[in-house]
């Protein structure tokens, strides 16, 4: 029970990460953008998707307090920050998709909210991983760390490493939807930002090495774990290729597969630690009759009816999406 | 624990909350009205309710938006300022959110995206099941959410266990008489700001002698709905009231400003209660009544605040004016509705102007009933954050600090006002546009690869008609 969980926990994480990463991508690019029609563009290959894509920020957060309510409970005070300015910047850039259509002289407000409410997101998101991985003060399952505990180098990296990678995956996004003159300028993008995101990968978790020593033993001792960096490399190599070529499939999944395997890694590392080195998944699991009480109707049953959802919802909007002019 | 901590969080959450109540009460009545008007017009092929449809679309959308970013907020707060609470009721209080995540926010979420973008690119029947599910999964969202309260406001089927609720009979946390009589009543306060806003609109709409044709439909529609739901709201208002009576004295007895046990029991109308002096100022109240209302009963004893703890009493006030404020507006929504029915079949609702003046200005009463309703339920419940059980003081999260709290309460409060006066005027500018103002274009482009099938034939003449 609790392993289904975590994995549904960790399936959870990494949808989001892929799904909303590539819109907040798209609304930090959004602010860089020049030229109405190239806004309007990038606008519509999202506006259909954006929704689902942030409920599983919601999936994320309730499996956590449903099933590991103590490490809910420690986390959100901790972030108490970052958890806010990120949350206003999903209010800021959410309501912009529909407001921003029926502004007349106030367009230029939701334009810039926007782009900023993406970028808030997306760098506290990164910063919380990054004092997740630096490791925060805890004394009797209570934060104690103070309120910019989380706040460090090493966090604000992370936050910035995360925006270049949402920012990657946004440009790849709009390869494989957009077509003519706004693709040929987006596919440009690429190459720069798929340098920065590897460099700041390397960074991450050489610093995760040498911070936490431990984690070295346990990639040594169990060298079959290196599959994941691998996997890593092997889209970065594809990715490089499919950008040779101009194609406009590939580059998405790749840098979703690049993504992939960052997270794998990551959470690898610090197996079976959920806050690492402070409490453990096992320790944080919640009581037997609450796991299977979620497992027999929302984990059994409805998790693979949402990913049909997000899968008919994908399919209606398939394709690139200047063919059909949607009403915005 | 810093008390003016505990203090900014109450704000806090007593503010997000209002504020993300606002759009559920109106997109869940909506959305179960676009479902109607989709299928009526697949149905009929009259060309009004596609019309109708299209406009209350648009109108959707913007609410829908709002709704789901201040919902977002109201998910992870539980953890930032409530870490006591959500560490004790994780295990039930989370898994229920994760039922009203999994089976209603997805659904939700995933069919918004066809229902506005998605009518060119689905056939007709999918479109109406994609409408259908948006409504199902607001009803779903409502359903679990006050499974939810309901369980914090009378807690059952658990045990305390290392400082935790652990559940033991999900049945009866999911099954009780509580969560049967208040859901309802929060879906039907739901269903009626649906109907009163669609009936203002209409009212409004003829007062402007505009849109004769879809106000008339928005004005029936809206009338006859809310003049059935309301007798029906009534009724379980008082089922409501029954279980407050049996499970929470000390609300029920703050709600009834009565500060000494009684035998039989007087009911205050009107009063100025005063918890100096335990007493009412300027009380008008009705012998026996209170008996009645309360135990159905000519001689029953009444229990009074006094009979508890001054640190276990609620808050008397609030919860008395927010009661009576929402029973007045129940009974004033529930006058305008039959007076209004019975016009409109005696086709003399047009000439009314007063009435249509009447209706018009009404469209706030229902979202006053449902706020005033929150705050009876929720002040009342005072001073417990889980009923009996953990104290709103000790619920709050220990780390946070008054600077922090003060910080993110000031944010959230500029953030709030300046989407809401956005929002609102967006809405405004929408509902004063009418149906024909819909960015001057045809309502429906055509897609290339895709011809305009029969059903989807948009009747641009109507607005002639309607407009005059
Ligand atoms: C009776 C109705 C009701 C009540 C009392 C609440 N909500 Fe709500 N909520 C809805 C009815 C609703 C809804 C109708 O389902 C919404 C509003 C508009 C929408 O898009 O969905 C929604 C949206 C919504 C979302 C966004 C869903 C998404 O991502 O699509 C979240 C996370 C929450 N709510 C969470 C909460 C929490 C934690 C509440 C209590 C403290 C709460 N809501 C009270
Ligand atoms: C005679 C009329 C009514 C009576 C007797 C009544 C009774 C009550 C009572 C006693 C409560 C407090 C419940 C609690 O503490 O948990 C309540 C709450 C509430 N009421 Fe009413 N009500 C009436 C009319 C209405 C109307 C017309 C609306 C809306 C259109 C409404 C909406 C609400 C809401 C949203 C709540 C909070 C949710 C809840 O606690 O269930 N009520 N009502
Ligand atoms: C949507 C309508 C709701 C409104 C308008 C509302 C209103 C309020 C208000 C005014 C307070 C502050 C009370 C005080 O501290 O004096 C409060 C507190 C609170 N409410 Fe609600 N509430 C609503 C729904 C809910 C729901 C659905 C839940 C839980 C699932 C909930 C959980 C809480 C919690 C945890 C607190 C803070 C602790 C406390 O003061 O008890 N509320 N709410």
């Amino acid at each position: 029970m609790v392993m289904f969980w975590v994995a549904l926990l960790a399936i959870s994480i990494l949808i989001y990460l892929l799904l909303d990463g590539f819109d907040l991508g798209v609304g930090m690019l959004f602010g860089l953008a020049d030229g109405e029609a190239r806004r309007d563009e990038m606008l519509r290959t999202i506006a259909p998707v954006w929704d689902g894509n942030e409920t599983w920020l919601v999936v994320t957060g309730v499996i956590m307090w449903g099933a590991f309510p103590v490490v809910y409970a420690m986390l959100m005070p901790a972030f108490y920050i970052p958890v806010v300015v990120m949350l206003l910047g999903l209010i800021l850039r959410g309501v912009a998709f529909e407001f921003r259509g029926k502004a007349s002289r106030s367009r230029r407000v939701w334009d810039f909210s926007f782009a900023v409410g993406s970028f808030a997101a997306s760098f506290m998101q990164g910063a919380m991983v990054g004092a997740l991985v630096e490791g925060l003060q805890f004394s009797n399952g209570e934060y104690v760390g103070g309120t910019f505990g989380w706040l460090t180098g090493f966090s604000v990296l992370c936050g910035i490493g995360l925006c270049f990678g949402y920012a990657l995956l946004g440009v790849c996004w709009l390869v494989r939807k957009c077509e003519g003159p706004i693709r040929d300028a987006t596919r440009r993008q690429i190459p720069l930002l798929a340098v920065a995101v590897l460099a700041f990968l390397v960074v991450v978790f050489t610093h995760a090495l040498v911070e936490h020593l431990p984690i070295l033993r346990r990639w040594i001792e169990r060298p079959y774990l290196f599959v994941f960096p691998l996997i890593g490399a092997g889209a970065a190599a594809v990715l490089a290729t499919s950008i040779l070529r101009h194609d406009d499939y590939w580059p998405f999944h790749m840098v979703a597969l690049i993504f992939a395997s960052a997270f794998g890694t990551l959470a690898l590392s610090f197996w079976p630690y959920m806050i690492p080195f402070v409490i453990t998944i096992e320790e944080a699991a919640a009581p037997h009759a609450s796991l299977a009480f979620m497992f027999w109707g929302a984990g059994l049953f409805v998790f693979p009816l949402m990913l049909l959802y997000v899968a008919v919802g994908y399919r209606v909007f398939r394709g690139k999406t200047a063919a059909t002019a949607d009403h915005y | 624990m810093d008390p003016t901590a505990l203090l900014l969080s109450r704000l806090q959450f007593a503010f997000t909350i209002s504020f993300h109540i606002i759009f559920p009460a109106f997109t869940i009545g909506l959305a179960a009205w676009l479902t109607v008007l989709e299928a009526m017009h697949q149905y009929s092929g009259k060309p009004v309710y596609r019309t109708l449809f299209e406009f209350w679309l648009k109108i959707f959308g913007v609410a829908f938006g709002m709704g789901v970013v201040s919902g977002v907020v109201m998910a992870f707060q539980f953890g930032t300022n409530w870490s006591v609470l959500s560490k004790m009721s994780g295990p039930i209080q989370g898994p229920l959110l994760s039922y009203e995540t999994f089976t209603a926010f997805m659904l939700e979420a995933g069919f918004f995206g066809i229902l506005i973008f998605g009518r060119p690119r689905v056939p007709p029947w999918f479109y109406l099941f994609s409408t259908a599910m948006v409504a199902l999964g607001t009803t779903l969202s409502a359903f679990w959410i006050m499974v939810n309260n309901s369980w914090m406001q009378v807690p059952t089927g658990y045990v305390l266990q290392n400082g935790q609720f652990v559940p033991n009979d999900w049945a009866q946390i999911i099954f009780n008489r509580v969560v049967w009589v208040r859901f309802p009543h929060m879906l039907l306060a739901s269903y009626l700001t649906g109907a009163f806003c669609v009936a203002a609109t209409g009212a409004w709409y003829l007062l402007r002698r505009t849109y004769r044709a879809e106000a008339h439909v928005m004005l029936r529609m809206g009338l006859a709905l809310a003049a059935v739901l309301l007798p029906v709201q009534l009724f379980i208002g008082h089922l409501v009231g029954d279980y407050v009576h049996d499970y929470q004295p000390a609300k029920f007895a703050a709600i009834e400003a009565r500060w000494h046990d009684e035998q039989p029991a007087s009911e205050v109308l009107i009063a100025i209660p005063d918890s100096s002096t335990e007493s009412n100022k300027y009380a008008i109240s009705i012998p026996v009544l209170g008996s009645i209302i309360g135990s159905m009963s000519l001689t029953s004893k009444e229990v009074g605040l006094t009979s508890f703890a001054p640190q276990d009493r609620p808050p008397v006030a609030i919860p008395f004016f927010a009661f009576r404020v929402m029973v007045g507006c129940g009974f004033v929504m529930l006058g305008l509705a039959w007076f209004g029915t019975w016009l409109g079949l005696k086709h003399r609702l047009d000439r009314s102007r007063l009435l249509l003046w009447g209706i018009f200005l009404s469209f706030p009463l229902p979202w006053i009933a449902i706020l005033t309703g929150w705050y009876t339920a929720e002040v009342g419940r005072q001073p417990w954050t889980v009923y009996g059980v953990l104290r709103t003081a000790d619920a709050v999260t220990p780390s946070l600090t008054a600077a922090a709290a003060t910080a993110s309460l000031i944010l959230f409060v500029a953030v709030y006002a300046f989407i809401f006066s956005f929002g609102t005027y967006y809405i405004y500018r929408l509902l004063r546009a009418g149906p024909a103002g819909l960015g001057g274009k045809p309502l429906h482009v055509p897609v290339p690869n895709r011809p305009m099938s029969l059903a989807d034939q948009v009747p641009s003449h109507s607005y002639l008609e309607a407009g005059e």
